[in-house]
């Protein structure tokens, strides 16, 4: 299936969760936050999440800024 | 400085009254040993998507500047609208825990960066009823400085002049002004250039100043950290000793009686 991930169309397995997706981006383990739909979804639901074709989804981090 | 003279920022005591930005240093290495001779306690951090800013084989931001030592401030910078200022907030949220002291500044246009007022004022409504505290980037107009604080903004922070400008302060009055009718920390953020602009904004009685720029554009930012801790120190003993009164004419620092001849 597709997402939108960062904004560039992604190619996931059927199924996906979001820590499947975490893995795929090689980001298990840092600190980083996702948003599926504008909803923000708590690291502790990340396991138990399924995406579904079409989903926007955001992961961001921190980086240096003023 | 005495530790009497703490700077509180929605109930949080800080010995430091220097904000410092992580942006637009070399490497990390820099961004870490600047901001350690800056004795910052609050820094702000950029929250952006994973692809940016990001090197694989370098370690994250909040590995160097760590959330256990400092009090991280997300920033909305980059943001132009209320809306994705709301949401990146509660996405530094969640990236942090939890935390829920941030930066609000809405942009307006990209040459100027002023703050988008009307947006930031809509952001700050959100925000406030969502349980943050804000710390929100305006410009140095008295009534909107006003207005954000009765929204319920925990610290105000009119800009001295255009950011990355390093023009220094170039309303002064008008801070004065926002000053004077504030009960909410007044911090400077934006335009400081260098140690003597800073200064300028702590002996006028501002509570902190917040920069980037200044010392990561500097040829040596370390350096220059350093020389930011102290004006920001020196500034505030100076607001707080009080300046003799200007006079138009000399007034002779020796006795006038037993000089020779």
């Amino acid at each position: 299936m597709q997402v939108e991930l960062n904004g560039a169309p992604t190619e996931l397995p059927d199924n996906a969760s979001l820590t499947d997706l975490i893995n795929q981006m090689d980001l298990a383990g840092k600190r980083i936050a996702i948003e599926v739909n504008e909803e923000i979804i708590p690291r502790s639901q990340h396991t138990s999440y399924m995406l579904t074709a079409g989903d926007k989804v955001e992961v961001v981090h921190a980086i240096g800024g003023g | 400085m005495s530790k009497d003279d703490a700077l509180v920022i929605a109930g949080q005591t800080f010995q430091s009254r220097l904000l410092v930005g992580t942006g637009k240093y070399k490497d990390l290495d820099e961004t870490r040993e600047a901001i350690e001779a800056s004795g910052a306690e609050i820094v702000t951090v950029a929250v952006r998507r994973t692809n940016i800013g990001q090197n694989a084989d370098e370690p994250n931001l909040l590995d160097v500047i760590s959330p256990d030592k400092y009090t991280i401030l997300p920033n909305t910078a980059g943001c132009y609208t209320a809306a994705d200022a709301v949401r990146t907030c509660r996405l530094a949220r969640e990236l942090l825990d939890g935390h829920d002291l941030v930066k609000l500044e809405v942009l307006g246009d990209q040459k100027t960066l002023y703050p988008n007022i009307v947006e930031t004022l809509q952001a700050a409504e959100t925000l406030v009823k969502d349980g943050f505290k804000v710390m929100v980037y305006t410009n140095d107009d008295p009534i909107v400085a006003k207005q954000l604080e009765e929204m319920g903004c925990v610290a105000v922070m009119p800009l001295g002049s255009l950011i990355g400008s390093g023009l220094g302060i170039l309303n002064p009055h008008n801070i004065q002004i926002i000053m004077e009718a504030a009960n909410v920390p007044i911090i400077v953020d934006a335009g400081v250039g260098t140690a003597s602009d800073a200064a300028v904004a702590m002996e006028m009685g501002c509570e902190g100043v917040l920069m980037n720029t200044a010392i990561a554009a500097a040829r040596n930012p370390v350096l220059m950290a350093s020389a930011m801790r102290k004006a920001i120190e020196a500034g505030r003993e100076a607001h707080l000793a009080g300046r003799m009164p200007r006079k138009k004419y000399a007034s002779a620092s020796s006795p006038l009686e037993g000089v020779i001849g």
